[in-house]
């Protein structure tokens, strides 16, 4: 076994580890329970998403090979996050001029969920009594495409979700509007304060209608947002990353 | 003003604010279930895809083919690389005919060319006769949706406005008494009108015939009774052939509003004895999108408005917050283009969400496009403050010591700052949000001393 263990590299993305330490610790105990060999490149800095959002992309060329240096060695380069991922897997080939590295960042780097379904192929066994209420993050839904877009007339699929087909107790909000944005947008939650605000409260309320009991997403910046914003009006609405679901249904 | 200021006035009125975005979402799920009865959708969105491409690729040839056939139908075709020759052209018909009453349909391409304020400068009365295109006339007002002008007004409003300029009887706001009146009061228009002004939603080059959907009948009430029709088609609005006409059709009507087809799609393909068609074909801009390797697909559009619709954005701001002819995700593609200054917020109103992607019926990656002219803008229009703060990011984000540095200071005083001076107004992140509780050690740290063993 000790040669198909896999060797991962884990990226964590720089506001996790500043503020979600705890998320960073769910997602590597995750990796190691499923008998990766994971490390964590203690050089890794930001992606370089918030600066080529904000039209600054020609700044991040730097952060960009960076983050390379850091990770290609690896088997693959592993995060929970789909923004992050996407944005690496999209655009670094095209921001360093180097369409040659599109294949390794093909089949190396993937969201933590999707790694779990395409690479590990894992059917998670447990039991998680809870209504979860899954905010589908845009960048993990539309960019990465874990699950069909409502927009989207294709047969139905969902990767994160059937992971936990098999979790006990375990039962999904049904929303709404299945996967409209919470409105963060990295500086747009600030550029557009109005807009942002009123996206997120709509999220919440849909997600109050529909009885959700913990709300959880692929990726914590969403959930930052919501969270800061269901504080503000003093109401309890208990986040978890999904790596911390996760990492509770198998332990 | 920018985008993000006019949509802050927009959400004041919360009440009429909820009630724009839902009465949109409900067309946008009109959309899906309409989509979602045509089997082959993603084909059809596949295929009209490239047929567009394949027209915005053969571009002068197509166009040349367009004019000969068109010119051998007995339609006069015209040529107009921007607004101002365009609108010339309009007006210099309308002398001939010696015409002071214009009816039109809606075209949004005589928006973009401010059509109306110029002939009315010029002594012409133009009446828009597209119900909403008349009501937003009456209220002095651009249309502030491409497919429904009058979206940002309720029925009490219309009402109100009647009341005033149809003498409607006051409060009365059934739909149907209203519609009369306007129909009653567009008849006698439509009666007297000389030169009948359209759009144009698809130019055919196999055939030299142009193709007119509409859902009021008004284009076709409008040219039937007048002598002379003056249709004007931006120069993207072509397709090869018939036979692709059938692809667009069924893409339209089910992405803008949900029906299968629009009620009225007429097709012109020559003048009747003794009347006349003009054909204005018009750049204004065009090419220059053409020219642009990033943005050029945009020109693929067809007018839908399906991701104004869709856009969690635009259904909150309101099409007005866009400042452009064409609003919402789709204008804030096309308006930098025309613009790049005056319309440098519109790329940033977007939280690059990709729902106008998905729903195009024509595959245009209009939040890839948003992205890319964020990164034209911040050349074009520096703002030096903004530079600076990006600058110092890099500066932190290329160099593993001044990033982990820079977490250190801002986890300290974040957390033994007072609230008082974190929640200040400059903080705009506070004012709607908490932040997130500072955690003791970050990831990083806590690595360090459990796990690795590397050091």
């Amino acid at each position: 076994m000790e040669q198909s263990q896999p060797n991962v590299g884990l990226f964590i993305p720089c506001y996790v580890d500043q503020f979600y330490p705890q998320v960073g610790k769910a997602t590597l105990e995750i990796l190691e329970k499923l008998n990766c060999k994971v490390s964590y490149p203690l050089d890794q800095t930001c992606c370089g998403q918030p600066l080529a959002n904000s039209g600054y992309e020609r700044e991040t060329k730097e952060s960009c090979q960076q983050f390379l240096n850091s990770f290609l060695k690896f088997d693959y380069i592993v995060a929970p996050t789909g923004s992050c991922v996407h944005h690496i897997k999209e655009r670094y080939s095209k921001i360093l001029n180097a369409p040659e590295l599109q294949p390794s960042l093909n089949s190396k780097i993937f969201e933590l969920t999707e790694f779990l379904h395409d690479i590990l192929k894992v059917e998670l066994q447990g039991t998680f009594r809870h209504k979860i209420g899954y905010h589908a993050s845009c960048h993990a839904l539309r960019g990465l495409r874990l699950s069909k877009s409502s927009e989207v007339n294709t047969a139905p699929f969902d990767k994160v979700k059937s992971l936990f087909e098999k979790v006990e107790g375990l039962e999904w909000s049904q929303l709404q509007r299945s996967d409209e944005c919470c409105g963060f947008g990295g500086t747009f939650s600030v550029k557009e304060e109005a807009i942002s605000l009123s996206m997120g409260k709509d999220r919440l309320a849909d997600h109050h209608e529909a009885g959700t009991e913990i709300l959880t997403a692929t990726d914590m910046s969403c959930l930052m947002h919501l969270k800061g914003l269901a504080d503000k009006k003093q109401s309890t609405l208990p986040i978890m990353h999904l790596a911390e679901i996760i990492n509770q249904i198998i332990s | 003003m920018s985008h993000s200021k006019a949509s802050t006035d927009f959400l004041r009125n919360t009440e009429h604010a909820k009630w724009h975005d839902e009465t949109l979402w409900m067309i946008r799920e009109k959309r899906d279930l309409a989509s979602q009865k045509v089997p082959e959708w993603e084909n059809l969105r596949t295929l009209a895809s490239s047929i567009k491409e394949h027209v915005l690729s053969n571009l002068d040839q197509l166009l040349l083919e367009f004019e000969a056939n068109a010119t051998k139908n007995g339609i006069q075709v015209h040529w107009a690389k921007d607004a101002q020759e365009h609108n010339q052209i309009v007006l210099d018909i309308l002398k001939k005919q010696s015409c002071a009453q214009v009816v039109k349909s809606k075209s949004i391409l005589t928006e973009e060319c401010h059509l109306n304020p110029f002939l009315e400068k010029n002594g012409i009365e133009v009446i828009d006769t597209d119900l909403g295109e008349r009501i937003v006339q009456f209220l002095h007002q651009p249309p502030s949706h491409i497919v429904l002008p009058a979206i940002h007004l309720k029925k009490r409003d219309i009402s109100e406005l009647f009341h005033q300029k149809l003498q409607t009887e006051k409060g009365n706001e059934d739909p149907y008494y209203l519609t009369q009146a306007a129909r009653t009061h567009l008849r006698e228009k439509f009666l007297k009108a000389k030169v009948a002004i359209t759009g144009v939603n698809f130019g055919i080059a196999e055939t030299g015939e142009f193709v007119v959907c509409t859902n009021e009948g008004n284009a076709d009430m409008g040219v039937h009774l007048a002598d002379v029709h003056i249709a004007c088609m931006g120069i993207e609005k072509l397709i090869p052939r018939r036979n692709d006409l059938g692809v667009f059709l069924r893409l339209l009507a089910r992405s803008a509003t949900g029906q299968a087809i629009t009620n009225y799609t007429s097709h012109f393909r020559g003048p009747e004895k003794g009347k006349q068609i003009h054909l204005i074909l018009v750049d204004n801009g065009r090419t220059e999108q053409l020219g642009r390797e990033k943005f050029r697909n945009s020109l693929k559009c067809i007018r839908c408005g399906a991701c104004m619709n869709t856009c969690p954005i635009y259904r909150r701001s309101g099409g007005f917050s866009y400042q452009s002819t064409v609003p919402g995700p789709i204008g804030s593609i096309l308006s930098p283009g025309l613009d790049l200054k005056k319309y440098s917020s519109l790329p940033f109103a977007s939280t690059l969400c990709g729902s106008c992607t998905d729903v195009c019926p024509v595959k245009i990656n209009i939040h890839e496009q948003l992205y890319e002219w964020r990164q034209e803008i911040t050349k074009a229009n520096p703002n030096h403050a903004e530079i600076l703060s990006m600058k110092l990011a890099s500066g932190i984000f290329k160099s593993p010591l001044a990033y982990r540095i820079s977490g250190i200071l801002m986890r300290k005083l974040i957390k033994n700052l007072p609230d008082s001076l974190i929640y200040n107004p400059w903080n705009v992140w506070g004012k709607g949000r908490k932040l997130p509780e500072t955690p003791q050690e970050s990831f990083r740290n806590w690595y360090l001393n459990h796990r690795n063993n590397e050091q």
